[in-house]
């Protein structure tokens, strides 16, 4: 099972809490009423299902419940790092070093227990 | 090739076995082939075989990374069954049944066909429906697929726990009495002799490394771990890789790799009678000719070439066996492995031509691959061998994810399938 780091909790939870959500950073075409059937197949369809690093989305369902995005490794399924959604894809193309770097936002924290105090 | 039979068994008997010979032979591969095969799982072998047998092309090579069905076809549960809801899946898969039967005869090779019965239980009123749909499409067309009641079910398979405070209670089951499963290796192996005795060209531990094409687009070979490898046309069948296959030549396909995890336990006398599966609490169990329950599980949710998988999937579904076979509680697990599936969004394979000419692919079969095998590379063949697919595998185009003609299996069985 994958150790998540959620960008937005702040902290490494199991992956029973998250819910693949597919390939990040896929924007739909603003027009997509004009668009032709080739570039409809090409934005739904179409992926580049590497071997190596991925770029994926993730949402936190049984936590914060919110969608975040995420580097991985799908060779050793290893996290290169997460970050929250709306962030520009990071630039990762010199070979990442094999320690997963956290993101550098991943404080403050924005859980309950950060806000309320320790939940008992 | 020398013909198996009981007298040759007998002959080897009389003599120390020293008369038998390698199953096929292991050539370097020549600079040029009409048609190369990429992917030596059962698929690719039966392809090849098929090409030399029935479309008179023998200058064929198989090239595959590491062994002969060490991939995919080595990993599954070997479930085979035709009962699919739209007609382009049971055009393909009853055809492929109809193969099945008479592929041991056909191959000289025990593969071991066994139509035990497939039963696919159901839990909910939803599920009844859904199966009774199923049971009637198939019925119209030609393919046998049955309703039993849960006391026949417990009929079919005694180990089976009908009771109403059972967990997983179940209101009934779809059984597909040809259903049953054969001995993966035997197939990958059946072929590849098959196939080296027309002709073909079988080589392993050859990765593929790129693909060259000329300057009208069209391929003109393969750059491998062995070097540069000419053909007039290739086929694509790599299972999980065949996006990176494909990308090799710039084509870009609707698959994402995920893992699908297996098990087996430790042997038994024999104990169960046929295949079961539960698509609702998700579990596939079978036992083998060795003793061993054979297990199937549900594929991870995220994209992965690591050919491990989750423990929790295994898990979930050994928790669903318990309930469902109490019997089984205190049995062993032995061993645990994990497969990297190619899927399409609506579930069902893409075997047609791609935008390279020449270059042809079968892919997407999912987890539901090996089933199809015969059937897969009989009609593949045909689409390497013509150039346009056989009427039976039409509808399983790469266009129709631009044309919208799904055939949409994904919904019909709402699981891996």
């Amino acid at each position: 099972m994958l150790l998540i780091h959620c960008p937005y909790c702040g902290e490494a939870r199991a992956e029973l809490e998250f819910r693949a959500a597919g390939d990040a950073h896929i924007d739909r075409p603003a027009n997509i009423a004009a668009i032709s059937d080739e570039e409809f197949a090409e934005y739904f369809f179409l992926r580049d299902n590497p071997k190596g690093l991925i770029y994926e989305r993730w949402r936190h369902i049984h936590g914060c419940g919110r969608f975040f995005n995420a580097v991985r490794d799908t060779v050793s399924d290893k996290f290169v790092m997460t970050y929250k959604a709306g962030q520009p894809k990071p630039d990762l193309s010199p070979a990442p070093g094999a320690a997963p770097a956290l993101p550098a936002d991943s404080r403050p924290v924005e859980t309950y227990e950060a806000t309320e105090g320790r939940a008992e | 090739m020398r013909k198996y039979s009981v007298f040759a068994v007998a002959r080897e008997a009389m003599r120390a076995h020293k008369g038998w010979e390698a199953q096929w032979t292991s050539p370097e591969p020549r600079a040029q082939y009409d048609v190369i095969i990429i992917g030596g799982g059962a698929h690719g072998l039966g392809a090849a075989y098929y090409l030399a047998k029935e479309h008179g092309i023998t200058n064929v090579a198989v090239i595959e990374k590491g062994w002969l069905g060490g991939g995919n076809t080595g990993r599954n549960t070997t479930i085979i069954r035709s009962n699919y809801l739209y007609e382009e899946s049971m055009d393909i898969y009853e055809h492929s049944l109809k193969l099945w039967e008479g592929l041991s005869q056909e191959l000289n090779y025990n593969v071991m066909y066994s139509p035990r019965g497939v039963m696919m239980l159901s839990h909910n009123i939803h599920d009844q429906q859904v199966f009774k749909r199923h049971i009637h499409a198939n019925r119209l067309y030609g393919i046998d697929n049955e309703w039993l009641t849960p006391e026949q079910a417990k009929e079919f398979c005694p180990p089976l726990d009908i009771s109403a405070s059972a967990r997983y209670a179940i209101n009934g089951a779809a059984l597909q009495r040809r259903g049953g499963t054969a001995r993966h290796d035997a197939v990958a192996w059946g072929y590849a002799r098959a196939a080296s005795d027309r002709g073909v060209h079988v080589i392993q531990n050859c990765e593929v490394k790129g693909i060259r094409r000329g300057p009208d687009g069209a391929v003109t070979g393969v750059e491998t771990t062995k070097g540069f490898i000419g053909a007039r046309k290739i086929g694509v069948s790599a299972s999980g890789h065949n996006s990176m296959v494909l990308g090799m030549a710039d084509v870009r396909l609707p698959l994402h790799s995920v893992p699908l995890q297996a098990l087996v336990s430790e042997p038994l006398k024999p104990i169960f009678p046929c295949v079961v599966m539960s698509n609702t609490v998700h579990a596939y169990i079978s036992q083998s000719d060795k003793g061993e329950l054979v297990i199937g599980a549900g594929t991870d949710q995220y994209n992965s070439y690591s050919q491990t998988g989750g423990l929790q999937i295994i898990t979930h579904t050994l928790d669903a066996i318990c309930e469902l076979f109490p019997i089984f509680r205190r049995v062993k697990m032995m061993r645990q492995w994990g497969g990297i599936t190619d899927n399409t969004p609506d579930r069902s394979p893409i075997q047609g031509v791609t935008p390279v000419p020449n270059l042809f692919v079968n892919c997407g079969w999912g987890t539901g691959g090996f089933k199809a095998t015969p059937g897969s590379a009989h009609l593949f063949a045909h689409l390497i061998a013509r150039g346009e697919p056989h009427r039976l595998a039409a509808g399983l185009t790469l266009d129709r994810f631009r044309t919208g003609r799904l055939i949409d299996e994904a919904a019909a069985a709402a699981v891996a399938h």
